[in-house]
């Protein structure tokens, strides 16, 4: 089984915010709710990054390890999903998480904010696979249809990369050796533990 | 204008340079880099990361508190809710149980030394009880919620299963978020009604240094509330104002408050995380020093909990225990059977 991953190429990143865009229309994503941004690092100053950012499906997720109701696991890909069904709003996600991917629908008064909500890698949730119920929580499962997910899928500038994180790695590595210079895979030290080395 | 001017400068510099650049390959001499490098000024990750705690950039979505790009914090955040605050838990609550039921065993309960004369006072009203009661109760609720938060996923989901455990947990979360007002409503009560009697006084050092009559057997004279009594009511005091301002730091999480400072140090994720923190150590201490207080009104001495139910005490009580209060409630004549304390 591959290990899936998300890379941004922060050197190709134009900030056209399409991955975000799509994201919200493949899984009908809530008003407010964003499972993907693009941030912008040192905007309008010489040396600006933007990096494309969601749920980077962390080895050792720090969702799963906060979570008081357990309700997050790792698929057979990698893939860091939860069950809505299970989730009771806490926000202790929120808190662990380093990349802010958990997400709720409302702003919290009362403790009230909802189930959670985050990047599922277009992999759907606990029900069953391609099913208007998971549709209805989760959002599409591509990674079910064979495919990858939209955001990288339709990045124009082919900036942000998913899949396989040894393939993705493979083709970070061989760009930054074509053109001379890598910003390196932002999250990759955090999330996974690891650094391409370029 | 300024940027309009740098813009220009910039220019101005670069189509020299290019053209130079450009025409580099010819005159091999000069010392120009066969390529480009961007990245020479951009922005590094591990420098952001080594520089400042997290790393934040602009945003184009309304929700701004998604400019933080990464926050390492939460790392930190998690191995203290993964392993250091169950230990402190367990050391807490397992270590004052195991106390209480060793000093059950080796002191025993604190009797009543002349017996029940029969003749009660009043201790408490009814204004001063349901005071006691509805913080009482609250802190109850709230302290077995609040753990759920902490061991539920350890040692209660085992036992009753997932769903079970969402359904319990998300009722836990509500009584957890609606009941702190009556625990608030209850401090409130309470300090109004109890603070004149909690100020500390010379009694208090020798209400301590003499044990206070549970450890060993003296009675040093105590008024209204001996120093182990102020104890608690200044730790449920201190402690519950603390429970309060992080604990609606959590429930209202991102709120602009009415100054700037504040709501700086109110919209950050590590001020959520640094308040989980304190109202988690706080709540568990508060814990760890109710059982004890639970304790001493009920089982561990004979005659205390009908202060709290009837607010009535026996007069033998009152004068074992608190000897200058019980002076001015008590009647004067005292009976055959009752002794003055000292």
């Amino acid at each position: 089984m591959a290990r899936m991953k998300f890379l941004c190429d922060a050197d190709r990143c134009i900030e056209c915010n399409a991955c975000v865009t799509a994201c919200k229309n493949e899984h009908e994503v809530p008003w407010g709710i964003n499972r993907r941004r693009v941030v912008t690092i040192n905007d309008g100053k010489p040396g600006e990054r933007s990096v494309s950012m969601a749920c980077m499906h962390c080895t050792d997720a720090p969702c799963a390890a906060v979570c008081p109701v357990d309700c997050f696991y790792t698929t057979a890909d990698g893939v860091v999903l939860h069950s809505k069904a299970l989730c009771i709003g806490c926000g202790y996600c929120f808190y662990a998480c380093p990349f802010g991917a958990p997400q709720y629908p409302r702003v919290g008064n009362f403790g009230s904010r909802g189930k959670m909500d985050k990047c599922t890698y277009c992999a759907g949730g606990p029900e069953e696979d391609m099913t208007a119920v998971e549709y209805a929580s989760y959002g599409s499962n591509r990674l079910a249809e064979g495919k990858l997910p939209l955001c990288a899928e339709m990045c124009s500038t082919k900036a942000l990369l998913a899949g396989d994180g040894e393939i993705i790695a493979q083709i970070y590595k061989e760009r930054v050796a074509k053109r001379g210079y890598g910003s390196g895979a932002w999250g990759w030290r955090t999330a996974y533990k690891e650094s391409i080395a370029t | 204008m300024s940027r309009l001017i740098e813009l220009a400068r910039a220019l101005a510099l670069a189509i020299p340079i290019a053209l130079f650049a450009g025409a580099a390959p010819v005159s091999a001499q000069t010392p120009v880099p066969k390529q480009v490098n961007p990245t020479a000024e951009s922005v590094k990750e591990d420098q952001l990361l080594k520089e400042l705690q997290r790393i934040e950039g602009r945003i184009t979505i309304p929700d701004k508190r998604e400019a933080v790009l990464i926050q390492p914090a939460g790392r930190d955040w998690r191995e203290w809710r993964q392993s250091t605050l169950p230990r402190i838990g367990t050391i807490a609550i397992i270590g004052m149980l195991a106390l209480l039921i060793l000093f059950l065993i080796v002191r025993g309960r604190v009797r009543l030394e002349n017996g029940f004369s029969g003749r009660t006072v009043q201790r408490f009203t009814a204004v001063e009880r349901f005071g006691h009661w509805l913080t009482a109760t609250s802190f109850i609720v709230l302290g077995l919620t609040g753990l759920n938060v902490t061991f539920g996923r350890d040692y209660l989901l085992p036992v009753v299963g997932a769903e079970t455990f969402t359904f319990l947990s998300q009722w836990a979360k509500y009584l957890h978020n609606y009941m702190s007002f009556a625990f608030v409503l209850g401090l409130v009560i309470i300090f109004f009604a109890w603070v004149i009697y909690n100020l500390p006084t010379a009694r208090d050092f020798r209400w301590i240094a003499e044990g206070g009559g549970i450890i060993g057997n003296k009675h040093p004279p105590a008024a209204k509330f001996n120093a182990g009594q102020k104890l608690v009511f200044w730790v449920t005091i201190l402690g519950g104002l603390t429970l309060t301002i992080t604990g609606y730091m959590l429930m209202f999480p991102f709120y602009s408050l009415p100054s700037t400072t504040l709501t700086e140090i109110n919209t950050s994720i590590a001020a959520i995380q640094n308040a989980q923190v304190i109202h988690a150590v706080v709540g568990l201490i508060m814990i760890a020093i109710i059982l004890a207080h639970i304790y001493i009104g009920t089982i561990g001495m004979e005659g205390a909990f009908s202060s709290m139910s009837t607010g009535e005490v026996d007069e033998n009580w009152a004068r074992q225990h608190h000897s200058v209060w019980a002076e001015r409630v008590a009647s004067p004549e005292g009976g055959g059977r009752t002794v003055p304390a000292e």
